[in-house]
């Protein structure tokens, strides 16, 4: 078949073949690599003590329950906040607005918004919670810094599903006499949940992974806080990610590191497996 | 009954201007962060004079007299991006026509879970694994004092760029109509020819945005740059330590005061202003490709 074939041409095609395969290889071999070293190292230092007890410098002992607590509430306090906001803006962008102008102008913002560096957020985020409306370093403003950071997200996805939405479910639900928000509340929205929940789940992921735009928003306390504690000002609390840096970086404990660099790979790995699930599920509904 | 309707009309209404309201609120944000970075970028290089603040070749913020330029992280930032980009791309794009065209549906699924979690990875991570792993090797292969470098920076950064780079150029690769895929090969062109020489330039425009996206990730990554690159303010040369502008904000921003908290302000503002161009020149790429379709 390939007689016609000069050898250049067939070792050419060998050559490019050949640095495919390899690039692929390289790439499972460095995900292998990652996760192996890091369950490696991090997992043998996780005991039940390192996850229920605060630091103490009188015994000399580490522990990560705040900063496991610490990501916990600022991933409820940014989901609780961003999400009615956006899927409000995903609402008006899809059923309200008549503009395409304004919908492009939008539409612009929430991708220059996804564009944005965390370390910039940060630094914005502790000029206007931390110091203009005085919060302080507290979980509140860096949680306040992220709902601007993920609103992208949740724009996006909610938009995505709003868009899969049968045009007859609106017609149908207005003609039986709905009012416009009636019919958003009954027929639209609650057929559009499963973009929203993709939505929520990559901004969990995303939040857990945040680092920069935390530093100088929610501080790097180590204290446990109560429920009510965390949406207060001036109540600083560093997550497992700006716990890892501090402990890595500043002080050199690259077993504490490892460890929460275990941890934050597991959960990676689930909400990953989330998001692929939801998302699975819309595709089906889309391709219906 | 009129009234019951007016009460409705009137909830409608309102219910409608909370909508707007939301629709606005991210134009909002885009201005007010605009607003603040430059509100207080500006002041200080007013101050200092933005030719020596641009192309300042010396960085010595608590020294006496104090000397601001961010000439080194603007370089820095701009090499250490170029670098990553020049090894991740290559690695990238034939990952991306390997899962695209090449492989089997079972094998490209796997090497497509392993770029997702990629991906997910937090940069802190990437950043302790840079410090344990890379920092040591390098310094060891090189016969230098210290693997806190450029290089290292480089290499974290191409590997965490991958990710994006290869879902966004497989997406444009699989968008390439099948037509001319079968046309080439019914003119007797091999498998791996037909798809270098035809899909690859057909889905240039998709490649070209993952490239700026590759970009715009590389040159706003603070935290694994901060951990690797060794962060002292030298000129950017491969093998010394170096600070790009995220990891001048963000190292000196907890105990800095008066003219140089400001003049970090300004670094962020000129890095805002590096990151808006990447921007427009996305847009830009994905408007033509539109209109080329």
């Amino acid at each position: 078949m390939n007689n016609g074939i000069s050898a250049k041409r067939k070792i050419k095609s060998a050559v490019l073949n050949a640095l495919m395969y390899l690039s692929a290889g390289l790439i499972c071999l460095m995900l292998l690599g990652v996760i192996g070293y890091i369950l490696f190292r991090g997992i043998s230092n996780i005991s039940w003590k390192l996850l229920s007890s605060k630091p103490s410098l009188i015994n000399d002992t580490i522990g990560i329950l705040p900063n496991i607590l610490n990501t916990l509430y600022i991933i409820l306090i940014t989901l609780v906040i961003v999400l009615p906001i956006g899927v409000g803006a995903a609402v008006y962008l899809n059923e309200y607005a008549k503009n395409k102008k304004i919908v492009k102008a939008i539409e612009l913002a929430t991708e220059t918004l996804s564009g944005i560096p965390s370390i910039i957020y940060g630094l914005v985020g502790m000029l206007i919670f931390v110091q203009f409306f005085s919060l302080g370093t507290s979980l509140i403003a860096g949680a306040l810094t992220l709902v601007i950071m993920t609103l992208p997200t949740i724009i996006r996805t909610t938009q995505e599903s709003l868009k899969t939405v049968p045009n007859g479910y609106r017609e149908g639900s207005l003609a039986l006499g709905a009012g416009k928000w009636y019919m958003i509340r009954t027929a639209v929205l609650p057929s559009a949940i499963d973009g929203i929940v993709t939505g929520c789940i990559l901004s969990v992921g995303r939040i857990v992974g945040e680092s920069a735009a935390l530093l100088f928003t929610a501080g790097m306390a180590n204290e446990v806080l109560g429920i009510y504690e965390s949406v207060m000002p001036q109540k600083a609390g560093s997550t497992l990610t700006v716990a890892l840096y501090m402990y890595a970086k500043e002080r050199g404990e690259f077993d504490i590191a490892f460890s929460i660099a275990a941890i934050l790979l597991i959960l990676t790995f689930i909400i990953n497996l989330s998001a692929k699930f939801t998302a699975a599920a819309l595709k089906k509904r889309k391709e219906k | 009954m009129t009234k019951l309707k007016k009460t409705a009309d009137f909830f409608e209404k309102s219910m409608n201007a909370v909508f707007t309201f939301c629709g606005f609120l991210a134009v909002a944000f885009v201005l007010i962060i605009t607003g603040f970075l430059i509100v207080s970028g500006i002041p200080s290089i007013k101050e200092i004079g933005i030719a020596d603040f641009l192309f300042g070749t010396k960085w010595a913020s608590t020294a006496n007299p104090p000397s601001y330029g961010i000439l080194p992280f603007i370089l820095s930032s701009v090499y250490g991006t170029a670098g990553a980009i020049i090894i991740g791309v290559p690695i990238g794009l034939m990952c991306a026509i390997f899962l695209a065209k090449m492989s089997v549906d079972k094998i490209s699924g796997l090497v497509r879970s392993a770029v997702d979690l990629l991906s997910g990875i937090p940069s802190v991570v990437y950043g302790l694994l840079g410090m344990i792993i890379i920092v040591p090797i390098v310094r060891e292969v090189f016969h230098l004092p210290d693997g806190a470098n450029l290089f290292s920076a480089i290499i974290v950064l191409a590997v965490m760029i991958l990710p994006s780079v290869i879902s966004v150029s497989e997406t444009a690769i699989r968008a390439v109509p099948k037509e001319y895929e079968e046309a080439s090969l019914a003119l007797g062109a091999t498998k791996t020819e037909t798809v270098f020489k035809v899909i690859v330039p057909a889905a240039k425009s998709g490649i070209l945005t993952s490239v700026v996206l590759g970009i715009g990730r590389a040159i706003g990554e603070a935290m694994a740059v901060m951990m690797v690159a060794g962060n002292v303010a030298n000129m950017p040369n491969l093998f010394t330590s170096v600070r790009f502008l995220t990891t001048a904000v963000a190292s000196e921003m907890s105990y800095s005061s008066g003219l140089q908290r400001q003049a970090l302000f300004s670094i962020a503002l000129i890095l805002f202003v590096f990151i808006m161009a990447i921007n427009l020149v996305l847009n830009f790429i994905v408007k033509r490709g539109a209109k080329d379709e």
